[in-house]
């Protein structure tokens, strides 16, 4: 257990010291959505959205960029490092087992998308008046599970890379095709129904995190076939859970 | 030093056995049958070609490779079977593992040491290793040497009876290898089993009590260093002038001598054993001086030649420089 948080706090170091991933990962999401708040059209109360302005609505995209940036960029290239450099193996030469660091890297990944989602949501409240999530605890639920979701896909990216600069490439093949069903260049609102109709099932489950937020962004976004917000949460805990699996199974250590 | 008790046995305990190791992947058979014993104490040095099976050997008395037959003991313990039990005992240094960019010496000391049940004072261990002023350096911007050192450190951090250091000094300036070396000397010296696998001769040969030879996954030959020159060199050579005329019989009826020749005044005596010491008791009692005395020495290198059929290997040029 000592070396478990020994190694969640030298981690923890290390993801501070990698001023890249925390400029990216964890402040970028904010910056983004300041920045987009910045534009007045934006800001402007449209009738057709119930009087929502768009930055509303897309606010949980902001969200979703720092959850897959650190899932399925930061973490497998971290990963696919220590295995190309022989950390791992020389890890499994002591008594902390290899599997020891994965879950502190996790621990330590989790730890900073919750400060990034968590600085969001102040300062989008704080400075664009955009409203806190109307129901926290879904928000959270939704959240983890959407998260542990994507953290399966970048464990599977992790696994089978067998270099670090090809964990690279395909973790930004990952993060534009999921940050595309994220929202990010084409808000949800504006997708055909098709688009969003398989969005729901794209971790980490926008219209999930967006309906937490606010019902009635929500209600904007929603398919009308669309599945129940616990159904999708159901959805993205057992791609979380199949897709650890998979990774487990395919994950080599050297 | 950090191991500072008295150990409660006094008899030498077996460090090391590995008995009819056999190792494939696939069709390749990477050790085909490898036996050798280590006592408590010794540096026992592994050397062989590329693909001799060195590594594999290593890899499986380390516990990361199963063995497809053959036994390994680590004191009494099976690296496999008794993998938690190996891992306490032994401290490895494996050629080519590394550490994260950003991980400060410090920090890399204190983590591993908490892996372990009874693990050495790090900070002893980092003055021990002249780390000292580089505890907040990062290991991305510490020199080859400096990384080489830390990475001993961390095999040394757990406290262990038995350290594997695989390769030791590739990589560093002539300086810091002596430097390596003594270093290596003071450990054994704090009662460390050491397991030395090496491609360097002369750094087996200075380091080691005894050598295994590894060759086409099998041991050709175990001994001391020593030992292993004077079996690999049936013929030794002395040259040298005399200081008066000398009978040639003096010498020709020594039994190592298999022969003599004069020439400009130059003796070249050829022969086996204890060649120098025969020749030099000879001329002693026949009151001649030998000048300019040289004797050509058979080091390791030749030894190897003998064993395996061919020359050492180096992996780069600047090894080879560095080697000079």
């Amino acid at each position: 257990m000592s070396a478990l948080l020994k190694l969640v706090k030298v981690e923890t170091r290390l993801f501070l010291r990698d001023s890249a991933t925390v400029v990216f990962g964890v402040l970028f999401p904010t910056g983004l959505l300041l920045g987009l708040g910045s534009i007045p059209a934006l800001r402007e109360p449209s009738p057709e959205t119930g009087g929502l302005r768009s930055i509303d609505v897309w606010a949980p995209t902001a969200l979703v960029f720092g959850m897959v940036m650190i899932a399925v960029q930061h973490i497998p290239a971290v990963i696919a490092t220590y295995r190309e450099r022989g950390i791992l193996r020389r890890l499994s030469t002591t008594p902390a087992h290899p599997r020891s660091v994965l879950l502190a890297q996790m621990i330590v990944a989790f730890a900073s998308v919750v400060v990034s989602a968590a600085l969001m949501i102040l300062l989008a409240w704080a400075v664009l008046d955009i409203a806190p999530p109307e129901r926290p605890l879904q928000l959270a639920v939704a959240f983890v599970a959407g998260y542990a979701a994507l953290l399966g896909i970048g464990m599977i990216s992790a696994a089978v890379v067998r270099t670090s600069s090809a964990a690279n490439q395909l973790g930004t093949l990952l993060f534009v095709a999921l940050m595309f069903f994220g929202g990010a260049f084409l808000p949800r609102a504006l997708m055909p129904e098709v688009l969003r109709e398989a969005g729901e099932f794209i971790p980490p489950g926008l219209q999930a995190l967006t309906s937490a937020w606010s019902a009635e962004a929500g209600q904007i976004t929603a398919t009308a076939g669309g599945q129940p917000f616990w159904l999708q949460i159901a959805i993205m805990a057992g791609i979380a859970v199949a897709a650890s699996a998979v990774a487990a199974k395919l994950f080599r250590w050297e | 030093m950090w191991r500072g008790v008295v150990r409660p046995y006094l008899r030498r305990m077996t460090a090391l056995d590995v008995r009819n190791l056999h190792k494939r992947y696939g069709e390749h058979v990477a050790v085909d049958d490898v036996s050798f014993t280590v006592e408590e104490g010794e540096i026992f040095g592994v050397i062989g070609p590329n693909g001799a099976g060195k590594t594999t050997t290593v890899e499986s008395i380390a516990g990361l490779r199963t063995p497809d037959s053959g036994s390994i003991s680590v004191l009494g313990f099976d690296p496999v079977r008794d993998r938690a039990e190996v891992r306490e005992l032994l401290g490895v240094q494996l050629q080519e593992s590394g550490f994260p960019d950003a991980i400060k010496v410090a920090e890399a000391l204190e983590l591993h040491g908490s892996f372990y049940r009874d693990p050495a004072d790090w900070r002893e261990l980092m003055e021990l290793l002249d780390l000292g002023d580089k505890r907040d350096t990062q290991y991305k911007a510490l020199s080859g040497g400096q990384k080489q050192r830390l990475s001993i450190a961390l095999a040394l951090v757990g406290n262990p009876r038995v350290a594997i250091l695989d390769e030791l000094t590739t990589g560093l300036d002539p300086q810091a290898r002596r430097d390596t070396w003594s270093l290596i000397e003071r450990v054994r010296d704090t009662g460390v089993t050491i397991l030395l696998v090496t491609h360097f001769m002369d750094e087996a040969e200075r380091l080691s009590d005894r050598i295994a030879v590894i060759d086409g996954g099998r041991v050709a030959a175990v001994d001391t260093p020593a030992g292993l020159i004077a079996r690999s060199s049936a013929v030794q050579q002395v040259r040298f002038r005399v200081s008066r005329p000398l009978d040639k019989r003096v010498l020709t009826e020594l039994p190592d001598v298999t022969g003599v020749e004069i020439s400009d005044g130059r003796w070249l005596v050829t022969g086996r054993g204890q060649l120098l010491s025969s020749v030099a008791g000879a001329l002693a009692r026949a009151q001649v001086v030998a000048e300019d005395l040289r004797v050509d020495r058979r080091n390791l290198d030749d030894a190897f030649v003998a064993f395996t059929g061919r020359a050492p290997e180096y992996r780069n040029l600047s090894e080879r420089r560095g080697e000079r």
